[in-house]
């Protein structure tokens, strides 16, 4: 393998493409776009580059490993490296900047106005990409912290600056939760720094370390509650959530794309590869009740989704409901459960741009409205963009033959090795999806035009070359992983493994599962 | 009978005598030069006499030594105390000296004798007199804070106390504008503070009746020798600790600070509020650590109590403020609260942290305070935040600057404020005081809120027909305000070398 700081480069590339854009003049907005595209192609291209050397039955831990010391008086080094999760998460980034920034396009033109520049918003994007993928990159828990705080900044201003009317709002409500979770975080951070200061004789944040660290369990339990709080408001399951429909909903699709997306993703990320493998007595302490919040959060979100008027919030209720999946997946401990889960926040971040984008694209023609009611009948004039929004939301509700489909199965297929009622709860779930789904297809799409939408200067029209050029590759995308999984689930499936061992309960056979089902 | 004069190492405290000739002489030129060249030779003065003491300062570098009988010691935390004092207030003095700001002069009252709104202030205003008065305080001042870092017995160190805060008062009350905000400020501060010092003077004598000694080393000896504790001692570290802690800001010693912070000139908050902090806590920790190391677990508790409450009631009420300085008044006693839990940990973990603290806060201080005096409308500066509204459009260096500062004192990574906090729970951690970090968790969640306000404020309001304008600073102000800027991220993203620096300086010489 190459010494070549692939990881790195990726990282800093987006970063100097932003201070790039940031130069550029003003008066070239459309100058400063091209260059932000140009940059995420690079980064993508780099992402495959490297995907394509990753050695998928390497022993090893990490790969593509740099280390430098960085505050070594406080034991913190510059440490990144990636395994299969990782690396599905930095492609997933990779592959939905680029979309995201086509898909925008024209969003931020319309918005000057309100203030924020043109270059302005795409240089937040990349500056945003490269702590992304940071995040999923850093194998230094500090690091990880920095990248998981420091992400807050950007986003916050991509919704403050560029967002709908009560943006502000959402802006300073998705930035108090976030960094409630954060600080949180980082006094249970500090916790585990002294207690390897204590078992070590000096401290340290490299995780390959802190897994073999033998805490006692009274401790465990008190640092993991710090570490899922900031991961359970990240990801954001139920009661954690109410963040996050008010930052959909007034963010742009490109930012909400993003948010839900990939950012999110950091949460459950979180969840399995920092509190299973080093809190596993606590993960197995505390996995009913966090099922139960999966649970509970898989109905709610559902729920809420069945009776929403407005398009944006529904689809973040609905992503509530899939993070509900996700966190089950982890914490039922099993092989196929993990692994679903990775490949659950592959799909769902592929559904959720697909959602977002295909709504963003049907508001823009009817002045912004997000209302239900608004719309209907819209196959009529534009057919194209209505098959998306079908695709789309079919995507969502995990049609068999979709990368969706995947990653729900082995998910309900980890839970029920597990514990039967709950994977046999959460298949109700899937039925609720269906139906929410389906109905805001019917009323937006089908039926009669609604007569609004071919009035006062507004008209339905199809999609155009742009935005058919950044919905395709979800589609393709999601098609192909979803008729042939097997590169996906062959990359993350050690990865899983590997933390699974930590948590000592790791493999349940099927003996064992009929006397899981008794408890 | 014979009396020796104690042997002073003169070098040592060299840093100290610099600066108290440069003060005298700055009184003379106030008396003597001629009005037009006195604010030239006293810019000459300070800054040559600041950067000369900072010269040695850095020649004292390896100076561990107890000299003039014991009563002053020069060692790792002094000289670094004194070191960041003096650099910090070479950028507050850069702040006090800027011209271009105000149409119509610097920051300070062309008469403070004259009555506000009197004949006598309008002529002295419109014969565009400056006054110059203020440099020989603020050498006074700085004269007095690096004595406080030093001071290793109780009668030196209320005699620093002193020589500090009589200056300050004076220099609050000073303002050009709104003058009776500040003069009302300058006698809150000098009645509180002199009750304050009355408590430390008490607390003095008590524990000169309980050790029969006044130096710090000595009175380490008899607490330790000593083997049941006494009342007295305890209500005299009790009544000491009422200085510093006053200085500090520290609630319930606060009430003067939001006051203060809004009626001082603005120039004038930016240079105390950095250096008198990082000369209270030199001396507290010196105090503390030193003299009654050894009784700990008394005073612990009473620091993690001032602590919580510092914390919290700071952040709660920062939340209702309107007024950025006030807020900053506020803000301030929070941090105080932070640093002050890394203190309660009377470890090197806790002097490296509070160190750190309180010289990275210093820092972001006076940035802060550069650009609160830039942002103004036509009566001066506009320190209501509605003024504030849509800044960050008009101004956006200016705004992101600000920015920095605030995400800083909120705690963000890859800002100086984030390593400090970090730092501090650290301490906190490993003394045990665990309940401390999550006080100080929910509290930073609060502050987050008002500081995020102000970003708010600036870049997602519109401007309307209020916004304030933001002046065209000269070099004084842009000096330092890049140079916060800069150590705000430096110390935030690279602190390894400045912890280093901190390590090497970690011992108090006893």
């Amino acid at each position: 393998m190459s010494a070549f700081p692939w990881l790195t480069t990726l990282g800093v590339l987006p970063l100097l493409g932003s201070i790039v854009v940031a130069l550029l003049p003003s008066s070239k907005p459309l100058l400063a776009k091209q260059v932000a595209l140009a940059v995420s192609f690079v980064v993508l291209g780099g992402t495959i580059a490297m995907a394509l050397q990753f050695n998928g039955s390497s022993t090893e831990p990490f790969q593509f490993v740099e280390s430098y010391p960085w505050i070594p008086a406080l034991g913190i080094s510059y440490s990144v490296g990636v395994d299969g999760i990782g690396l599905v998460l930095v492609a997933l980034a990779a592959t939905l900047v680029p979309v995201t920034i086509l898909a925008g396009w024209r969003d931020i033109e319309e918005d000057q106005e309100a203030g924020g520049s043109v270059k302005g918003y795409f240089a937040l994007i990349l500056v945003l990409e490269a702590l992304m993928i940071g995040v999923f990159v850093a194998t230094d828990v500090f690091l990880f912290y920095v990248f998981f705080e420091v992400m807050l900044v950007p986003i916050y201003f991509m919704i403050g600056k560029y967002g709908g009317p009560q943006r502000s709002y959402a802006a300073v409500k998705f930035l108090l939760f976030s960094l409630l979770g954060g600080l949180f975080m980082l006094a249970a951070m500090v916790g585990l720094y002294v207690v390897s200061a204590r078992q070590l004789g000096t401290g340290t944040f490299d995780f390959l370390t802190l897994v073999n660290l033998d805490i006692d369990p009274n401790t465990q339990k008190m640092l993991f509650l710090g570490f899922f709080f900031a991961f359970a408001i990240k990801a954001p399951l139920w009661p954690f959530h109410t963040w996050l429909p008010d930052a959909a909903a007034q963010g742009k699709p490109g930012t909400s794309v993003l948010l839900i997306g990939v950012l999110d993703k950091v949460g459950t990320f979180g969840m399995i590869r920092y509190l299973l493998p080093i809190f596993p007595a606590a993960s197995d302490f505390y996995a009913p009740v966090v099922i139960g919040m999966a649970l509970i959060g898989i109905f709610y979100g559902a729920y809420i989704a069945l009776n929403a008027q407005d398009m944006k919030r529904l689809f973040a209720y609905s992503s509530m409901s899939h993070f509900g999946f996700i966190t089950l997946g982890i914490f039922v401990f099993t092989s196929s459960g993990g692994t679903g889960s990775v490949v659950y926040m592959v799909a769902h971040g592929l559904s959720t741009a697909a959602l977002f984008l295909t709504a963003g694209f049907l508001m823009s023609r009817r002045r912004e409205s997000a209302l239900i009611s608004d719309y209907g009948g819209v196959n009529k004039t534009a057919p194209v963009l209505a098959g998306f929004f079908l695709f789309a939301a079919l995507s969502s509700l995990a049609l068999p033959g979709l990368v969706s489909f995947v990653g729900e199965f082995l998910v309900l297929l980890g839970a029920f090795e597990r514990y039967i009622w709950v994977g046999a709860l959460a298949t109700l779930g899937i039925v609720i999806t269906a139906a929410y789904m389906l109905r805001v297809y019917q009323k937006t799409m089908t039926g009669p035009l609604n007569p609004s939408l071919d009035a006062g200067g507004i008209k339905m029209t199809d999609l155009k070359g742009r935005e058919i050029t950044a919905l395709v590759p979800i589609a393709a995308l999601s098609i192909v992983l979803g008729f042939y999984p097997a590169p996906l689930l062959n990359v993350i499936n050690p990865a899983v493994e590997r933390t699974l061992q930590f948590v000592s309960v790791a493999e349940v056979d099927s003996s064992l599962s009929s006397e899981g089902s008794e408890q | 009978m014979n009396f020796t004069p104690p042997s002073i190492d003169y070098f040592a405290i060299s840093p100290m005598i610099v600066i108290f000739a440069a003060a005298v002489v700055s009184v003379l030129v106030e008396a003597f030069a001629p009005r037009s060249t006195r604010r030239f030779l006293q810019l000459l003065l300070v800054f040559g006499a600041l950067i000369t003491s900072l010269v040695l300062i850095i020649l004292n570098a390896s100076t561990r030594t107890l000299t003039a009988g014991g009563s002053v010691a020069i060692d790792g935390p002094a000289l670094l105390f004194q070191g960041s004092i003096v650099i910090l207030a070479i950028l507050g003095v850069g702040l006090m000296a800027e011209r271009s700001i105000d149409p119509v002069g610097d920051a300070f009252a062309s008469r403070v004798s004259a009555l506000p709104g009197s004949e006598e202030e309008r002529q002295f205003t419109q014969r565009g007199y400056l006054q110059t008065e203020v440099w020989p305080l603020t050498l006074f001042a700085v004269l007095g804070m690096l004595l406080f870092v030093s001071a290793n017995d109780l009668l030196l160190m209320f005699v620093a106390l002193e020589v500090i805060s009589l200056p300050l008062y004076l220099m609050t009350g000073m303002a050009r504008r709104r003058r009776l905000i500040s003069q009302e400020a300058a006698l809150k501060y000098f009645l509180l503070g002199v009750f304050a010092s009355a408590f430390f003077l008490y607390g003095a004598a008590l524990v000169y009746g309980y050790s029969g000694s006044i130096n710090f080393s000595e009175i380490a000896q008899t607490i330790s020798s000593k083997p049941s504790e006494s009342i007295i001692l305890l209500i005299g570290i009790g009544m000491l600790m009422v200085g510093p802690l006053f200085k500090i800001g520290a609630v319930p010693f606060h009430q003067w600070v939001p006051d203060v912070y809004q009626g001082a000139p603005t120039p004038v908050v930016g240079f105390m509020a950095a250096t008198v902090k990082i000369a209270a806590f030199g001396a507290l920790l010196r105090l503390l650590y030193v003299a009654f190391g050894g009784v700990r677990w008394d005073w612990e508790p009473i620091i993690w109590i001032v602590a919580s409450a510092s914390m919290i009631l700071g952040s709660i009420l920062a939340l209702v403020q309107t007024d950025i300085k006030r807020l900053l008044g506020y803000s301030w006693i929070a941090q105080a609260g932070f640093i002050l839990v890394g203190l309660a940990a009377a470890s090197p973990a806790g002097l490296q942290s509070t160190k750190f603290y309180v010289i990275s806060y210093g820092f972001a201080t006076v940035g802060t305070f550069a650009v609160v005096s830039m942002v103004r409308d036509s009566n001066g500066e506009a320190t209501n935040l509605a003024a504030w509204a849509g800044l960050g459009r008009k101004s956006p260096i200016v705004a992101a600057a600000l920015s920095i500062f605030l995400l800083g004192l909120a705690g963000i990574p890859l800002t100086s404020g984030f390593v400090s906090k970090f730092l501090v729970f650290v301490a906190a951690v490993e003394a045990g005081a665990a309940w401390l970090v999550i006080i100080g968790v929910v509290a930073s969640l609060i502050a987050a809120f008002f500081y995020v306000r102000v970003i708010v404020i600036m870049f997602f309001s519109k401007p309307t027909e209020q916004t304030a304008v933001v002046a065209v600073p000269s070099a004084f102000t842009t000096v330092a305000l890049a140079a916060s800027v800069a150590v705000t991220v430096i110390l935030g993203v690279m602190p390894q070398p400045v912890l280093d620096l901190l390590t090497n300086a970690d011992v108090f010489i006893r």
